[in-house]
């Protein structure tokens, strides 16, 4: 443990990921960054989704692990954890999915800290971040994205994961400041998750200039910066990397096209065809914002 | 970490809900404790909420129960429960700090109905959330925060009850943090409102323990009151936590294996992270039900949790037969019809009576039956 304090001091200095396929993702252009809740509305169906995002250009992608008290997700998301969890979806599943899934970029697990702290695996009596760190790591995990969880709070989860070569992503919002800002800064590796707006997660159709603010107060930070809330096009994608974005989170836009295959009983290909093209869409316009210039302040 | 009692509480939210929590922690901090709040507030309490309210010597009910029964009577605040001091208190906060919205949770509606007449007095628009079981046993209530102007939305998703519509709640307050207090309604949820709500309920205590010496002579042998999320529990417990008094909490039992009692009922050990506080929650297993809507909630006020570990405090499971038990007696007994929620305090108040636990027990009489007459006719075939 004291050795790799001891390294996690290094790494937090430069800002560095711990996980060297997160890092990649973000070497050669903005990355990508879809998500999708796991077993959403199954184990199957979600399986073929994911891999259609690998396909539609995703450099990394963000699994939520459902929990059942989510706070403050919008509808949308709260939408797929039902779905999820009326499907049957459990941490030993997620885990198991991730060992199944026939993708080759990395993958973040998006969950809430109740499921962390609670986590034991089968067969054993001891539980919390270590455990699960551990399991996930054993999976094929490789970084975590725990909304609930206060940076100051996170020393526990944060060893945990230098130990077993993890990411810790934070999520920073437009009121994040001073103690909490610098907080999360002294923690956080991977890349940092800039929420473009307050409010739950949902798709909205403006991109915030409140993201150009929290970017330019980040503007100092080593860590990667992808911007999410909000993001529903491959226009809005290219914005907001023109407007200085490392990478792009895209959450509800694609879990609306989820629920509206469920809605529609379209069959399992014709939404993952669906999200394929959603996803290339996305991933174009992130490619396009860099190419561009970017935009002047006036 | 702000708000910890011993190991629970906390402030588990998202990101963006840490700025306007930190926000109003700083915002009590400082306004609370000045004269003019205080003036203002008292003012309030006086000559809108009837304050204070009496302690009664229940002569019969002690007779039956063989021990000497004083009721505090916050049936009689105004709204008919103790909810009204904690909604002044966040509402003439919320106006300082700058607010001009109020959001709120309910599950009796005693606390909707409350923070309606907060709104409609210091003219905030008040949206009520409420779930749609609750509104359906608690209709009365509902009529009532509308007559006042007050908005009800009914939440539907997962058991439509109070915990859904906490949610429901603190997704409107992430949207609309700028302009809107979000008026939480017990001793729950992330800091600042534990031990805000604990707070402005304290006066519930502190006027309890000057009149039972008055009446009595001395300070109880034990305190009793029922937990919801234990705001008017904590409100009496706390002016008595240094005395030599025991504390006592009345969980709601409710029927077979399924209740809303994690301090006594449940198994696991571990406390979890839930709406926002690390506290202790019923089992994953157990169906959350009370025949009483406003203690129908899964997880208790970390305080509380914290009470029972250091021992301060005990809490023992009413079943819902025990509470309308005590409601139909008290009714009989003295003339006044409780609420379902304190009948379990006046259940565990009897059991620790007969048991020869105290010879005197306080008890918070903390809402009156009105809204319960429905549960009550059908229960007892009235009509
Ligand atoms: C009369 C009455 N008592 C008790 C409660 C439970 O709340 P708490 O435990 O916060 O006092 C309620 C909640 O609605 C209530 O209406």
């Amino acid at each position: 443990m004291a050795d790799s304090g001891q390294a996690a001091e290094t790494r937090r200095s430069d800002g560095a990921a711990a996980n060297s396929e997160i890092a990649a993702a973000f070497d050669d252009g903005p990355a990508f960054i879809p998500y999708l809740a796991v077993g959403d509305p199954s184990y199957e169906a979600s399986k073929a989704y994911v891999e259609a995002l690998a396909r539609g250009g995703a450099d990394v992608i963000e699994l939520g692990l459902p929990f059942s008290e989510p706070i403050a997700e919008g509808p949308t998301i709260q939408g797929a954890i039902v779905r999820a969890l009326e499907g049957g979806m459990t941490p030993e599943l997620f885990f198991e999915f991730v060992e199944d899934v026939d993708v080759d970029v990395p993958l973040v697990c998006m969950t809430y800290y109740n499921l962390i702290y609670q986590y034991s695996p089968p067969g054993s009596d001891e539980r919390g971040p270590e455990q699960f760190v551990a399991r996930a790591a054993e999976a094929g995990i490789s970084g975590l994205v725990v909304p609930d969880l206060p940076a100051e709070e996170a020393d526990p989860l944060r060893a945990a994961c230098d130990e077993h070569g993890l990411d810790l992503v934070f999520i920073v919002a437009p009121t994040t400041e001073g103690e909490r800002l610098q907080s999360m800064m002294e923690r956080v590796s991977g890349y940092v998750y800039v929420q473009a707006r307050l409010g739950t997660t949902g798709a909205k159709s403006d991109v915030s200039d409140q993201t150009d603010r929290s970017l330019q107060r980040l503007s100092e930070w080593n860590v990667p910066k992808a911007v999410g809330f909000g993001i529903s096009s491959g226009e809005q994608a290219e914005r907001i990397v023109a407007s200085g974005a490392d990478g792009i989170i895209v959450g509800s836009a694609l879990v609306d096209i989820v629920a509206d295959g469920v809605d529609s009983e379209w069959s399992t290909a014709e939404t993952a065809d669906k999200l394929e093209a959603k996803a290339r869409e996305l991933a174009e316009g992130a490619t396009r914002g860099q190419t561009e210039p970017a935009p002047s302040d006036e | 970490m702000p708000g910890e009692f011993e190991e629970y509480g906390g402030r588990h939210v998202p990101e963006a809900l840490e700025e306007p929590l930190a926000q109003l922690a700083d915002a009590f901090d400082e306004i609370v404790p000045t004269d003019e709040f205080q003036t203002e507030f008292q003012y309030y309490l006086k000559h809108f909420g009837g304050r204070p309210t009496p302690v009664f010597y229940a002569e019969t009910l002690s007779e039956i129960y063989g021990a000497d029964i004083y009721f505090k009577h916050e049936d009689l605040l105004h709204g008919g429960a103790h909810k009204l001091n904690n909604t002044l208190g966040q509402a003439l906060l919320a106006k300082r700090a700058g607010k001009d919205r109020l959001i709120a949770e309910t599950g009796a509606g005693q606390h909707g109905t409350a923070t309606a007449m907060v709104g409609a007095l210091l003219d905030l628009p008040v949206k009520v959330y409420m779930g749609e079981e609750d509104i359906k046993r608690q209709e009365m209530n509902v009529f009532r925060m509308r007559l006042m102007g007050a908005e009800v939305e009914p939440v539907t998703r997962g058991n439509a009850k109070l915990a859904e519509a906490v949610d429901a709640a603190l997704e409107d307050f992430a949207q609309n943090m700028e302009d809107t207090h979000y008026l939480v309604g017990s001793a729950v949820g992330p800091d600042p409102f534990p031990r805000m709500v604990r707070e402005f309920q304290s006066v519930i205590g502190r006027e309890a323990r000057e009149q039972i010496q008055e009446l009595h002579g001395e300070l109880p042998d034990a305190c009793v009151a029922c937990v919801g999320g234990g705001s008017n529990a904590i409100g009496l417990f706390h002016a008595f936590k240094d005395d030599d008094v025991m504390l006592y909490g009345a969980e709601p039992g409710g029927t077979g294996d399924s209740h809303s009692a994690p301090l006594s009922k449940s198994k696991q050990e571990e406390p979890e992270v839930f709406q926002g506080m690390l506290t202790k929650v019923i089992d994953e297993d157990t169906e959350n039900h009370s025949v009483s809507a406003g203690l129908d909630y899964p997880a208790v006020g970390p305080e509380h949790a914290a009470l029972q570990s250091l021992g301060r405090a005990e809490y023992h499971a009413i079943s819902d037969e025990e509470a309308l038990a005590a409601f139909k007696e008290l009714s009989q007994a003295e003339g006044i019809i409780p609420a379902l929620e304190p009948s379990h305090a006046i259940a565990l108040a009897k059991k620790l009576a007969q048991e020869d636990k105290h010879d005197t027990l306080l008890v918070n009489l903390c809402g009156r039956g009105d809204k319960d007459m429905q549960t009550a006719a059908e229960h007892f075939d009235l009509s």
